[in-house]
């Protein structure tokens, strides 16, 4: 008697259950996604088929778009025939789309207490005119990825302040190798640097307002930063004819030994591992302090995902943005088997990898000044292409200074 | 008696509607002909050009409304110094893409001989025009880098220094052109192989009898024969350098800082990569660009129309 209660309460449970999502979600789900690079592609399809899986009675349409290609597709099929849920970067690079109308405000989703605690620390990043446009779903620290055994031979320690920076890398000279790899024919590398240079020499906060157009490109301040990336120059600490390198052809001169650090973002890890560094040759640091009186900040660019305003099916969308930011979905996406970065949801785990493990406890313990996107997504897309040739130029001919911060000042007074 | 005038006033109405199609049939033809084209040409060339005119006049991000802005794009043009470097390498590329020209001829005038395995030896010169314009790209980019290239090398053996063509901003824009050059010799040089065929034998040897040999017999007797080929080389070729689009974004993507950007690759930036979207400006370059090429497609025009009023 008593088990067959059970039995009929729990089919009536379930049955209840099954009809409640019915309800919910039915059609179809158009997912179109950037994720083109086999392991987030295979990420993306999981998530997906995953989500299909937990609702019969919906049909997900993952449609999966060359990385590049999207770019400039987004445009197109955001404002022709937009699907239910698309990919995009967070910060001003969603701001042509949030200003044109063609994302949804989903404000509604981060007033839910599941999301705004588990993802406060992206909240501002997603957020353009007090709104909320976008839910995050991987991010990843940049910083000092170094070759540890020459550190070692050298007898050279993880450097904290500007000083030890320094010295470290005159010692890497003078042993007959680089301080510093980079590839700048793309440009966005040597906005890495100047991030990084900025906020340490004048604060999150001053990089911030340049980047939003509020501080003159021609200010002293900015001068300083200049003058501190020009010592480093004029030591000879990055590999000659940079400017012809991708950030990819960069990588062979550290495997190599012949430049002992790099400053990128956690994806070039996993190049430097299947070129064949391992543990004990590859470490990394936060960079370190130049100016002491600003709080460290970091570069942590953060991928998401959005609801066009034309969606059809925004019920269903909302349903899958949830899901892709709960926490057990992104500690799956975020482990070392897919995407090997970290994840937003406060609640998730990091993937037990060295770099990962550092990195999280970079941004969550020792970044007090915040986290910022990247050049090309904290500055609107034409003051960035402008400012970042600036930055290839100034770091080939240094002596450019003045000419290449005129240029800059009247982009910015264009631009914004 | 009665039936007669009425058939032929019978006969002459329909023959009257009859007779206009048939009196104009000549010059309805040909336009009946032509519509199709005539069409397709009006809707994917002519209204395309009205269009980027017309746009060019306009602020637009491609999201948002068009904002009338007058001549601001062209005012901005004019001081923008990004453009200025494209001009001139448009120039450049220009004047020196001609050298395909003679490098073809003289290529042409050596394989024109019967030699065993000849056919195999203008096969190979010819390659370099059917392979892709990225693959001549990346052949270049790796022969030019810095550290691993070939040339390095062999300026090395020579004592002369490194050399970093693609990444110093005087000498990279040279670079791209010497590797446009190699496939455009190649095309030059089979319409001048085919153009030898066409050379008269009998003219030749009457030349020769009359002691015509060497430079004098090429410039006197061979080249007058070729020019029907060499207006063709010269037309494929001036296009070809305004063009220049692939190489640029292949090898150096426009740097290092802009310096070898054209103007075909600057609005695309402008207009279409992923940092621009700026419709209206990069419809402003592609005008000038436009305004570039009709000079000489009305000079290519203009000297078919003569040549054909000469009985060619």
């Amino acid at each position: 008697m008593k088990t067959l209660k059970g039995t009929v309460a729990g089919l009536a449970l379930s049955l209840g259950l099954a009809t409640a999502a019915q309800a919910e979600l039915s059609g179809t789900l158009k997912i179109f996604s950037d994720m083109s690079n086999p392991a987030p592609r295979a990420v993306m399809e999981g998530m997906a088929a995953e989500f299909d899986a937990m609702h019969p009675n919906l049909t997900v349409e993952l449609t999966v778009i060359d990385r590049e290609a999207y770019k400039t597709q987004i445009r197109n099929f955001l404002s022709a025939n937009p699907p239910d849920v698309a990919n995009w970067y967070a910060a001003n690079r969603m701001r042509p789309y949030v200003s044109a109308g063609l994302f949804e405000d989903i404000s509604d989703l981060w007033a839910e207490p599941e999301i705004a605690d588990a993802l406060a620390s992206t909240k501002g990043a997603m957020t353009l005119d007090g709104k909320q446009w976008g839910v995050p779903y991987t991010y990843y620290q940049w910083g000092v990825y170094y070759r540890e055994d020459i550190y070692n031979e050298l007898g050279l320690e993880e450097p904290e302040d500007w000083e030890i920076f320094k010295a470290n890398c005159q010692k890497i000279l003078d042993s007959g190798r680089k301080c510093f790899t980079i590839g700048t024919k793309f440009l966005w590398t040597a906005g890495g640097w100047f991030d990084y240079l900025n906020m340490r020499t004048n604060g999150y906060d001053f990089h911030m307002a340049l980047t939003n157009g509020e501080v003159a490109w021609t200010d002293d301040r900015v001068k300083q930063t200049f003058a501190n990336w020009r010592e480093l120059i004029d030591m000879g600490a990055f590999i000659d004819n940079h400017q012809s390198y991708s950030w990819q052809e960069a990588l062979p001169f550290m495997v190599k030994g012949e430049a002992a650090a790099y400053l990128m973002g956690n994806f070039a890890v996993a190049p430097l591992r299947e070129a064949g560094l391992g543990t004990d040759q590859l470490d990394f640091y936060q960079f370190p302090t130049i100016n002491p009186d600003v709080e460290l900040a970091e570069d942590a660019p953060t991928d998401t995902f959005h609801i066009p305003s034309g969606a059809q099916n925004k019920e269903a969308a909302r349903e899958f943005l949830r899901f892709v930011v709960s926490a057990d979905n992104q500690t799956k996406i975020n482990g070392g088997a897919a995407l090997g970065q970290l994840p937003v949801n406060s609640k998730s785990s990091v993937d037990d990898d060295e770099m990962l493990n550092q990195g999280f406890e970079m941004l969550s313990a020792n970044s007090p000044g915040g986290i910022a996107q990247f050049f090309d997504r904290d500055a609107p897309a034409e003051m960035a292409s402008v400012a970042m040739e600036g930055f290839q130029e100034f770091m080939v001919f240094p002596d450019n200074l003045d000419d290449i911060l005129n240029r800059l000042e009247k982009t910015r007074e264009r631009v914004y | 008696m009665n039936l007669a005038p009425e058939t032929r006033s019978s006969a002459s109405a329909s023959g009257s509607r009859d007779s206009w199609l048939r009196r104009n049939r000549q010059t309805l033809a040909p336009w009946l002909f032509l519509a199709p084209g005539v069409i397709f040409f009006l809707f994917y060339v002519i209204f395309p050009i009205v269009q980027s005119f017309n746009l060019s006049f306009y602020r637009w991000d491609g999201l948002g409304d068009p904002q009338f802005v007058g001549m601001e794009n062209y005012r901005e043009l004019m001081d923008d110094r990004a453009f200025e470097v494209s001009l001139w390498n448009n120039l450049k590329w220009l004047l020196l893409y001609l050298l395909a020209i003679p490098a073809g001829l003289f290529i042409a005038l050596f394989l024109n001989q019967t030699v065993t395995g000849i056919r195999l030896y203008k096969s190979l010169f010819f390659f370099p025009f059917v392979i892709s314009q990225v693959v001549v790209g990346l052949v270049f980019s790796w022969f030019y880098d810095p550290t691993f290239g070939l040339l390095n090398q062999v300026l090395g053996w020579v004592g002369l220094g490194p050399l970093n063509v693609l990444g110093d901003p005087t000498l990279v824009t040279y670079g791209i052109i010497a590797a446009g050059l190699w496939p455009q010799t190649a095309y030059c040089m089979i319409l001048y192989l085919t153009g030898l065929n066409a050379v008269d034998p009998e003219q030749v040897e009457a030349a020769r009898l009359d002691g015509a040999k060497g430079a004098k017999m090429l410039w006197y007797v061979i080249i007058p024969q070729l020019r029907p080929a060499t207006f063709v080389a010269f037309v494929v070729t001036i296009i070809g350098a305004l063009r220049s689009f692939d190489l640029i974004s292949i090898m150096t993507n426009g740097g290092p800082f802009g310096s070898s950007r054209v103007l075909s690759f600057y609005m695309f930036e402008k207009a279409l990569s992923e940092y621009g979207f700026r419709m209206g400006y990069g419809a402003a370059i592609a005008v000038v660009l436009f305004l570039i090429m009709l000079c000489f497609i009305a000079y290519f025009l203009w000297s078919m129309y003569q040549d054909d009023k000469g009985g060619r």
